[in-house]
């Protein structure tokens, strides 16, 4: 089991990455062409469930900067997923400003507040750290609940917000508009993540992730480092909670519990921790797989959810990534037979 | 004056609750260097099997005594079915689990007993002791509880073989190993007593607030913050930690205008956060020294 761990899984991953894959680019242009033509042929409900999707997808991607790539931990991403989303309402609500630029403004304030966090939170490691955002996410109803804030807050009640119209005249409805407009800032955030962790600045972050006494004595800035993965992870969770904010057309205190956080970890794993696509089917798991249990039973749903989770660490450690790795290697390695075979019969 | 010795002494009352806590994640962290986030949830459901056993005619005493068997028992079984096959995988596994038991056991629990509130007995009646309303007779048998769990562990630790055998096996598994230590089943042990304490824990807060599925989420986290507080390696650093976390809120409650009585979690979470930055082995923990 030691050798198995999702990091070796990963570093070997990284290493086949650079190689040049055009069935890679071939699946990634279908995916893309099949997203643009879904919405068109959708009852409205799915495309705003796929919408929503799409958001959780960027929030486990931010979740998985932090994890994945800089080893830290955080059961406290809801917390920064409400704030992306209260500070796109605030804006849009009383400085009227447009949904376009509230996203921006979510993920800069997000960044300054993950950044501020990680700060003390760097000296913390491992299970201290899954404390300390475990406590963040525990307390954030009630701070944004706090009384002094309800001028902008809206208190318990929270703010409604009205879904905007597509521009330039699309032949769209409302829901399919914000569907793209989500997918749009989904490409924008995965170029972006994969990017950076393709960078110097990502090497580093993995170099510490995997030893930080070795990267520390490579020159690597640690605190720095850390922080900045926890603001730059913020941004992400806080452009998703933007989103979310308009998709769902409502902030509430009670949307954003600990039991956000807990979901957006599982989307975590489920996806594969270390793997960028990972968050999409993670994300795909946390919106449909509680319906399913539902259907399961209706009382017991998070039990099932529980022991779905229990059984995936037992089964399949590295999630979705692991999986597919799996059925990759099986796929090559019985190619690789037939070839040599029919090699040497000739 | 008047004021800030009244206010203390609640604290101290609450301050009990979270002690009862804190001693509960000490001893599991001493067992498996983990917070075990489900440990809330676990207390919760002990809780829920005394009422059950009460409702069946139970008197309070024998479903008490019988409640820590049970818990005792479950935490061995969880140890042994969930934690044992995964005891090397990584600490993200580990905190999985934690999360996944935490939804099953809370999903239980409103499945077999539903969410409506139900009142849980207090075998020390709610009779003031001091003062009018300041420390009722739950309040201070609460906190004789808690001291006696501490001695009864204190003596387990300093004076019986298989406490000592549990130390070694916290402190150098490698080591108890070789001497015939059965360092997996310690742990299992260890998951023992943490549930147990646990359950003494929820029979003791359950009076105060109430018993449903959710009662322990915020509970937890006071509990945390007086064992991090305390010092995580410490048992009675935990339970003077959790009671300063209770004075603390109280005061903070009183002397701070809004924050106090609003953002009542906020403050547990400010002083992890804090006591985690100036001093992370707690005010009684020892330092961890670690070889690179």
């Amino acid at each position: 089991m030691k050798t198995d761990t999702p990091a070796t899984i990963l570093a070997a991953q990284e290493n086949a990455a650079p190689r040049a894959r055009p069935w890679k680019a071939a699946i990634a242009l279908v995916l893309l062409a099949a997203l643009i033509a879904l919405p068109l042929f959708s009852k409205n409900f799915f495309v705003f469930q796929l919408t929503l999707a799409m958001v959780y997808a960027i929030a486990i991607l931010g979740l998985n900067l932090l994890t994945g790539f800089n080893g830290q931990f955080s059961l406290g991403h809801g917390a920064f997923y409400a704030i992306g989303a209260y500070t796109a309402a605030i804006l849009m609500d009383q400085a009227g400003v447009s949904y376009v630029w509230v996203i921006p403004a979510a993920g800069v304030v997000c960044f300054v507040a993950g950044f501020l966090f990680g700060l003390p939170a760097l000296r913390l490691e491992g299970t201290y750290l899954a404390l300390a955002t475990f406590a963040l996410a525990v307390a954030m109803p009630q701070i944004l609940k706090f009384s002094p804030f309800e001028h902008w807050t809206g208190g318990v009640q929270g703010i409604v917000i009205m879904k905007p119209d597509a521009p330039f005249g699309l032949p769209v409805n409302q829901d399919q508009w914000l569907y793209y407009f989500t997918l749009f800032t989904l490409i924008l955030m995965f170029v972006f993540a994969y990017n950076l962790v393709g960078s110097r600045t990502g090497r580093a972050m993995k170099a510490i992730r995997d030893n930080p006494t070795a990267a520390k004595a490579m020159g690597v800035n640690l605190s720095l480092y850390k922080s900045l993965t926890f603001g730059v992870s913020a941004l992400y969770t806080g452009v998703a909670g933007a989103l979310s904010a308009i998709v769902v057309q409502f902030v509430a205190p009670d949307s954003f519990t600990f039991a956000l956080s807990v979901i957006l970890f599982v989307g975590l794993v489920v996806g594969g921790v270390g793997w960028i696509p990972g968050a999409l089917f993670g994300a795909l798991f946390i919106l449909f797989v509680p319906h399913l249990a539902e259907g399961v039973s209706k009382g017991l749903a998070g039990a099932v959810y529980g022991i779905m989770l229990i059984l995936l660490i037992f089964v399949m450690p590295s999630g979705a990534a692991g999986l597919l790795r799996l059925l990759f290697d099986r796929f090559t390695i019985v190619r690789r037979l037939f070839e040599g075979s029919s090699g040497r019969k000739r | 004056m008047d004021l800030f010795v009244h206010q203390v002494l609640a604290g101290l009352a609450t301050g009990a609750i979270y002690a009862c806590m804190a001693l509960a994640v000490v001893m599991i962290y001493q067992a498996i260097d983990h917070f075990n986030f489900a440990q809330g949830e676990m207390a919760m459901f002990s809780t829920f099997i005394a009422w059950q056993l009460m409702e069946w005619g139970f008197p309070y005493w024998a479903a008490f005594f019988v409640t820590i068997g049970i818990s005792f028992a479950a935490g061995v079984l969880i140890e042994r079915t969930i934690f044992r096959p995964i005891h090397n995988a990584p600490i993200l596994s580990h905190v999985v689990i934690f999360i996944a038991l935490f939804v099953i056991i809370n999903s239980f629990a409103g499945f077999i007993w539903d969410f409506t509130i139900k009142s849980f007995p207090s075998p020390f009646g709610t009779r003031p002791v001091l003062g009018q309303g300041l420390l009722s007779a739950h309040d201070a048998g609460m906190m004789a509880v808690v001291g006696i769990v501490l001695l009864m562990l204190y003596g387990f630790f300093r004076y019986t073989r298989i406490g000592l055998a549990m130390r070694a096996a916290a402190a150098n598994p490698d080591s108890a190993k070789l001497v015939g230590v059965r360092v997996g089943w310690m742990l299992a042990l260890g998951w023992g007593m943490a549930a147990a304490i646990g359950a003494v824990a929820g029979m003791m807060i359950a009076p105060v607030v109430f018993l449903e599925p959710n009662m322990m989420l915020s509970i937890l986290l006071y509990g945390f913050a007086g064992a991090v507080v305390g010092g995580l390696t410490s048992p009675v650093g935990a339970v003077l930690g959790g009671f300063s976390v209770g004075v603390v809120e109280n005061l903070a409650g009183t002397f701070i205008p809004y924050v106090g009585r609003e953002m009542k979690l906020s403050i547990a979470l400010a002083l992890i956060v804090a006591v985690l930055m100036v001093r992370p082995s707690g005010i009684f923990g020892r330092k961890i020294v670690t070889r690179v």
